[in-house]
């Protein structure tokens, strides 16, 4: 701040400024830079309306290229007049007190500070020199001491300059639990710190970091980061939220970091795994990322919306996850601060167009993600399956014998089958009064009156010589109940009796008895009453001898066609004048089980009255089948054949042995864990620019995918192929791109030091916050791609730094000069993560479970929690055994409602990618603490740790708990307000045994015999009060 | 944004150093521990409780004329046209097909592609008040109090699904992450509240069975600092999660371990001198504070027979109208936004019955809810607002219901120094779109925002090098219901 360099000002701004005096004049005989101390100021006040949207520039002036500054504007008048202030139109605007003349305008709510107008002035006068956007030009390593050293020497310089000096390494207990927490996310115990501290060999502290390094924990712990970043989660967010199958993406993850895969394959795995040549299980699990965003289940959802959304969700993705570009800004129009056209946004979201996917409620189980050991045993089943398929395929010349005769029994069949005549009757009586009609496919369908018993008489006419049998089929029809057959209210019927007789002008003139009867379906249940136990064919030819109770009847096929065949004892021959009566006795009542709907046949051939095949080959078949054997084509007789292995016994057991081995392949596929993976589609979703972002308009041009323009270097338009994910991946990485490498060193510093050295970690454009140590991030960025992208190079040059092992505390003063601690005089303190809260208590109690990976775990969560969760209803399930006490970050994510304790503790609801959280205060943090079973549950068992190895008395359990918790002997006055409070509980709960019993056989955890409720109450208070000190959760 | 460059972003904002939850000042912080050491002395002195939570907004940028707003969410989207908008038309239409010229290229969610066909208004309307305004007469309460009402019945909105349009309704956004508007409005005014939270939401179930989903992220501070997001008060279990002490343990137990776990925090931060220590002392005492203000709070059975009648609610069934009840109590203690969800509005089918069953569900409590505030004299300075995430087609979707509906619907504010009863705007003949002076969300936020003082577009955030607003870049405060 340097009030005293600007003429111009008013006193009464001077008050206000005075006192925060003590940069004063510091910099006022530095150059100034434009990016550190010029463009900020322009972007956030004047490229709105004068800047890279070329649709919204006023006045016909921008101010974002210099060129186009030094123009006179639609106004006739120069702007910017290098070395010139007093004729620059700018200056005027800004100092002028005329609301329509003043820039920014009044509306806007933007006030330059008497600071900032004297910056702008004196750039001016100095020449107006513009720089191109510091995270737009590649960065060149500075010229420092290599090794670790040169982090310290960049820090040094400017903290030397501005009259700083750096803070004394902190003591070895601090740093302990500093790099415990920062590289394995959990704190050691004293036994850890104690070797540490005394060890005084050279090279401990570097040994420390190795080992914690090299732990399987610090995979867990890096990961917490990446999995904001990327929002992964257990759900798939909108709406419904249901669960989705990703967990084995979140241990991709964990993998990655603990084989140190280089970050550009890391990279390039996630966007395009799936594109690269034979890619691995791993690779493709990794290529999950690209699944990993909201998606919807939502019945009444809009296609094109989610598609819209989408695109821009994956864009909006690589621009802060990589690219440190707030992309997202151009979905609707050119950026306003950066130069991202609409059209780069859209030509990156192209690139995601051949994602295969449904878009709406297209729940997918994902890619089977077995183990080794599970991937042997698949393999192995797999193979037996395969060897059983090959076994049945093979061409088996043994059955050919078999496969002749099939042929031709089922020839002889569809021979005999074509016999049947359907009849037209020529007269049809119902004794009890229904109606029926006889309709063009010579079906007969009762309609009308509905007795509970009826007698069909029908007179067939004109026969042929010689028939041999009778065929009712009974048929279903949408007008009768349940669609019939029958017309009883479930469909079914009952035909008690059939009766055939020849008749001539209406008298009988002789019985014609039946011999035989065949049903394709006879009901056998409700049978307690029938006394062939049976609603059998047999019975509609019995004479009625056994009663009401018998006859065919066809339940549970109601609504299906169903046939009944008699054959007669004799041959019919009738006379001229004779016809054939036939009478349908239906006498069994109880709600009209009459027909409703069938069809009378006759035959002359009496191979089809029971049938030796059934049901008869399908039309399709038959048609093969009834080529001639010379005349079929290869296609046919394989036809044939397939169908012949599907029936015939000799194939039976061949057929069981592939059946059986393919259902062991099925059944143990369900066993395994599946993730969602991204494949590619041959057709892309066409993308078009969308006017102002709305996805109702379809009339926008259609766009390729391509690198941004204002980043593309030449070179990288390939022939006219159509760029894919893999180009894409491999551009972000390539040392063309300036931005990938500041992105993650950037974030990787904030992991270690608190804040980034861009404090902005997402927008490295002109409204984000230029590199307060520029030399720093660019020198950390060369180191980073010319390792190799080797990240734990990267973390271990950091954690080795000197600047790192600074102490967290500092003067009053030395606060007072660098709040915010930019110039890196000291290392910074924070309360740490969410998840590491989690396992710093589970690790004090001892139930912290050390597996690696594996399906999210569930720990307990309030009753109800879920309520507002709908399509559909859920309960929550907590987790039982060891997977209660799992590490936080395999922690179920259910993302409309994450785990209320994650939640009081920042964790990101991982809706959208993050680069950072909130490190709030709230008293919903104290109640976690204080409440949360599970927070509950692991001061018990800390509390019984502390009785049982803490020592022989209460003073030694108090230290022992204190060293615990905090690698530190408590203070005389600290142990005796401890002292206070056991003394105080101990009375309390030894005068109410059942509560303390209550309290003491808390959650699931085992306690052993023989411990005293009241004192395990008393202890488990002291250990719920050491959980809940802020120093318990505090990294400093 | 971390806490420390936010905070140092508030301290710009307002330029002078102000207490607020979340960073007490040293004396705070020490005054905090001290009324917890000795609660009985300070209660004596008339002082006690933790502190409150200051806005950003200092001073207010206009007079405000409300202190307080409560936001009743109609989850699932009520239909405009059985409640407060009358369409004699489209009774007559009833049965014909949507002329083409209402519908010619819109998005019309489950409907597009169907042939569209005019769904008269299921109930009758009539007309209620001195002002006469005609509403579905299964809304007699609200009715009867019509004359204290605006009714904005052209309102719009960008979202056609439900998650989504509750987003922007609530956030001014259809991105995920954005703060809710309970949370800008806290982070804009702070909260007078003593020991309770200063953006609260309650939510309730509808017995027709289409109780939509609401996510957290509907109250959720999004980009702001996690004390500003809206507390969850359940009717099941512990009303503020984890609020309870365990099994077994009594609440003077409880007592001696905060008061421990707070000396001790002290006895470190005279060592370290961090003043995130001073917060933490402060957070556990409104912790400890809220495990009896909030039984209290939820406590309504202790209200009137009278009262309960007014409400029609037996305290504790956890109704929409336990809830207005409990909304009344909130306010009184200063809460700042209160936040009610009733769900079961998507009526994709049977309309008649389910707007009938909504009407038993919540027209006698909002009446009640108005009448007791007035009678409170806390009407004026609160804002109430009646609104769905969207509105209802005027087409039938398969002949008993209608489909999501974004083009014109109707919500309704009163009380605040909103004009009181008038109608502001309307739809078209046949209630599909907006086309009497349209209303979007974010000039509802802009309104309400300037009934608390704040002018919409000066309370912002950046946020990846954006000025983040709830009203987007839009938003227009409407002078004429104001």
């Amino acid at each position: 701040m340097r009030p005293l360099a600007f003429p111009f000002f008013s006193l009464s701004f001077f008050g206000v400024f005075l006192g925060t005096g003590l940069l004063f004049g510091e910099s006022s005989k530095a150059p100034l830079t434009f990016n550190r101390d010029i463009r900020p100021i322009l972007s956030d006040a004047c490229f709105s309306c004068h800047g890279p949207d070329a649709q919204k520039v006023k006045g016909g002036l921008r101010l974002d290229q210099r060129e186009a500054a030094l123009q006179p504007a639609k106004s006739g008048k120069t702007a910017l007049v290098p070395n010139h202030p007093e004729s620059s139109e700018i200056m005027r605007r800004l100092l002028t007190s005329d609301p329509d003349e003043q820039m920014p305008p009044p509306e806007s709510h933007k006030v330059l500070t008497a600071d900032q107008k004297s910056l702008l002035q004196r750039w001016i006068a100095e020449g107006a020199v513009y720089q191109g956007h510091w995270a737009y030009t590649p960065p060149v390593r500075p010229k420092v001491p290599a090794g670790v050293g040169a982090v310290d020497a960049l820090i040094l310089q400017p903290l030397k300059a501005r009259g700083l000096r750096p803070s004394p390494e902190a003591d070895r207990r601090i740093l302990a639990r500093r790099l415990y927490w920062d590289l394995i996310g959990v704190p050691p115990s004293p036994e850890m710190v104690s070797r540490f501290e005394s060890d005084r060999e050279p090279g401990a502290y570097e040994r420390l970091v190795d080992r914690l390094m090299a732990s399987p924990q610090y995979g867990e712990r890096m990961a917490i980061g990446w999995l904001d970043l990327v929002r992964f989660a257990d759900t798939i967010g909108y709406h419904s939220d249901v669960p989705r199958n990703i967990w084995p993406y979140r241990d991709y993850v964990i993998r990655a970091f603990n084989a140190n895969f280089p970050f550009d394959r890391f990279t390039v795995e996630q966007l395009a795994g799936d594109l690269l040549p034979h890619p691995t299980q791993d690779q493709l699990v990794a290529s999950g990322f690209n699944r990993l965003l909201l998606t919807t289940e939502e019945g009444g959802a809009q296609e094109k919306d989610y598609e819209s959304r989408y695109l821009t969700d994956r864009v909006r993705a690589v621009g802060t996850v990589w690219l440190g570009q707030t992309l997202g800004c151009a979905q609707c129009h050119d950026h306003k601060f950066d130069p991202i056209r609409a059209r780069d946004f859209y030509s990156m979201g192209a690139f995601f167009a051949d994602v295969k996917e449904g878009i709406i409620a297209a729940r997918e189980p994902g890619m089977l993600v077995p183990d080794e050991i599970q991937g042997k045993a698949l393999k192995q089943l797999t193979d037996e399956a395969g060897r059983a398929g090959s076994a049945f395929e093979a061409p088996h010349p043994e059955f050919d014998a078999a496969f002749e005769k099939w042929q031709r029994e089922n020839l002889s069949a569809l021979e005999s089958e074509a016999l049947w005549i359907a009849r037209v009757p020529e007269s049809v009586r119902a004794l009890n009064g229904t109606q029926w009609t006889v309709r063009e496919d010579r079906s007969i369908l009762a309609s009308g009156p509905k007795p509970d018993t009826e007698t069909v008489v029908l007179v067939l006419a004109g026969l042929a010589e010689g028939i041999k049998g009778l065929r009712l089929e009974v048929l279903p029809d949408k007008s009768l109940p349940s669609k019939g057959p029958g017309r009883s209210g479930n469909g079914n019927f009952v035909l008690t009796e059939v009766l055939a007789r020849v008749v001539k002008e209406g008298k009988e003139v002789r019985r014609l008895p039946f011999a035989t009867a065949w049903a394709n379906h006879e009901q056998s249940t409700l049978v307690e009453q029938n006394p062939y136990r049976l609603w059998s064919a047999a019975s509609v030819i019995d004479g009625d001898v056994k009663g009401v109770f018998a006859g065919w009847a066809i339940l549970p096929n109601a609504g299906q066609a169903a046939e009944l065949r008699l054959g007669f004892r004799d041959g019919v021959a009738l006379e001229v004048g004779e016809s054939l009566e036939i009478e349908l006795q239906q006498n069994h009542g109880h709600g009209a089980h009459t027909l409703g709907c069938f069809r009378l046949s006759t035959s002359t051939d009496s191979r089809g009255l029971k049938p030796m095949l059934w049901p008869l080959l399908p039309k399709e078949i038959a048609e093969k089948l009834q080529v001639p054997a010379a005349k079929r084509t290869p296609a046919q007789q394989t036809a044939l054949r397939d169908k012949f292995k599907l029936e015939a016994p000799e194939f039976a057991a061949l057929r069981k042995q592939k059946a059986d081995a393919e259902k062991a392949v099925a059944d143990f596929e369900k066993s395994l864990p599946r993730t969602l993976i991204t494949q590619r589609t041959d057709k892309p979703r066409t993308v078009r620019i969308l006017p102002r972002g709305n996805w109702m308009i379809e009339t926008g041009e259609v766009i390729e995918p391509a690198l941004p323009g204002y980043l593309k270097t030449a070179g990288r338009t390939e022939g006219g192929r159509r760029l894919n994910r893999l180009d894409l991946a491999q551009w972000v990485v390539s040392p063309e791109n300036p931005l990938t490498a500041r992105v993650v060193v950037n974030r990787f510093w904030k992991q270690f030091f608190g804040i980034g050295l861009s404090k902005v970690l997402d927008d490295f454009g002109a409204q984000g916050e230029p590199p307060r140590n520029p030399e720093l991030l660019d020198w950390l960025a060369v180191e980073f791609r010319e390792s190799g992208w080797d990240v734990k190079h990267l973390v271990r040059t950091l954690v080795l730094s000197q600047a790192y092992r600074q102490v967290s505390t500092a003067s009053r003063e030395e606060v007072a000069r660098d709040p915010e601690n930019r110039d890196l005089g000291r290392q910074n303190r924070w309360r740490i993560d969410a998840e590491l809260v989690r396992d710093t208590a589970l690790s004090f109690s001892g139930l912290l479970v050390t597996q690696i990976g594996g399906p999210s775990a569930r720990p307990y969560q309030p009753d109800g929690y879920w309520e507002n969760l709908n399509f559909p209803q859920r309960a929550y399930q907590a987790s039982a055994g060891s997977d209660q006490y799992r590490r936080g970050v395999y922690t179920w994510w259910q993302r409309s409602f994450m785990h209320p304790s994650m939640l009081a503790f920042d964790a990101a609801t991982r809706e959208e990618c993050a680069a950072e959280r909130n490190r709030s205060n709230i008293p919903q943090q104290a109640l976690v603490l204080l409440n949360d079973p599970s927070y509950v549950e692991a001061a018990r068992m800390f509390a019984l740790r502390i009785l049982t190895e803490g020592g022989g008395d209460d003073r030694s359990r108090l230290i022992w708990a204190w060293r615990r918790a905090l690698a530190r002997d408590p203070s005389r006055e600290e142990l005796a307000t401890l002292g206070q409070l056991l003394q105080t509980q101990q009375t309390s709960f030894a005068k109410d045994p059942a509560a303390a019993t209550r309290y003491a056989g808390f959650g699931g955890a085992a306690i052993p015999a023989g411990i005293d409720a009241a004192r395990l109450a008393a202890w488990t208070d002291i250990a719920r009060t050491v959980l809940n000190l802020h120093e318990t959760i505090t990294r400093s | 944004m971390n806490e420390l460059s936010f905070q140092r972003l508030f301290l710009d904002q307002q330029r002078t150093r102000r207490v607020f939850l979340g960073r007490a000042s040293q004396g705070l912080g020490l005054f905090a521990l001290s009324s917890l050491l000795r609660p009985q002395s300070l209660q004596a002195a008339g002082l006690g409780g933790t502190p409150k939570l200051a806005g950003s907004v200092i001073p207010r940028h206009f007079q405000p004329r409300a202190k307080r707003v409560i936001w009743l969410s109609m989850a699932g989207g009520p239909s405009h046209l059985e409640t407060f908008d009358p369409k004699p038309k489209l009774a007559e239409m009833h049965g014909k097909p949507m002329p083409d010229s209402f519908t010619k290229g819109k998005q019309i969610a489950q409907l597009q592609g169907q042939k569209l066909v005019c769904y008269g208004p299921q109930h009758p309307f009539k007309r209620f008040g001195k002002a006469g305004v005609e509403l579905c007469e299964l809304f007699k309460h609200i009715g009867s109090v019509s004359d204290e009402i605006c009714w904005v019945r052209s309102m719009t909105t960008e979202a056609i699904n439900h998650d989504p349009a509750h987003m922007f309704m609530n956030t001014g956004s259809q991105i995920a992450g954005r703060p809710s508007m309970g949370s800008w409005t806290v982070y804009g005014l702070g909260s007078e509240a003593e020991n309770l939270p200063g953006f609260v939401v309650l939510t309730s179930l509808g017995r027709g069975g289409q109780n939509q989903p609401i996510a957290a992220r509907q109250w959720a501070a999004g980009l702001l600092p996690s004390r500003f997001q809206g507390v969850h008060l359940r009717g099941k279990g512990d009303p503020v999660m984890y609020l309870s002490e365990p099994p077994g343990v009594t609440r003077q137990a409880q007592q001696q371990v905060v008061q421990t776990v707070n000396k001790l925090n002290a006895q470190h931060d005279a060592v370290v001198d961090d003043p995130e220590i001073s917060t933490r002392i402060a957070q556990y005492e409104m912790a400890f504070q809220m495990q009896s203000s909030v039984p209290e709070l939820m406590n309504a059975a202790s209200e009137p027979a009278t009262i309960q009648e007014l409400y029609g609610c037996k305290p504790g069934d956890g109704s929409f109208a336990s809830n207005c009840l409990l909304a009344r109590r909130l306010a009184e203690r200063g809460v700042r936004f209160i936040q009610l969800y009733h769900k079961d509005w998507d009526h994709h089918d049977s309309v008649k019955q389910g707007v009938a069953y909504k009407a038993e569900e919540v027209d006698r409590a909002c009446m009640a809810l108005i009448t007791d505030l007035k009678q409170r004299d806390m009407l004026k300075d609160t804002v109430i607002v009646w609104a769905g995430e969207f509105g209802r087609t005027p087409m039938s979707q398969g002949g008993s219901g209608r489909d999501h509906h974004n083009a014109g619907f109707t919500l309704w504010m009163c009380g605040g120094g909103i004009r009181p009863g008038i109608i502001y705007g309307g739809t078209d003949e046949l209630g599909y779109a907006a086309v009497d002076r349209p209303v979007d969300v974010h000039d509802i936020h802009a309104t309400v925002l300037r009934q608390l003082g704040i002018e919409h577009t000066r309370l912002s955030l950046k946020f990846q090098g954006l000025d983040v607003r709830l009203t987007g870049i839009a938003g227009k405060v409407i002078d004429s219901i104001i």
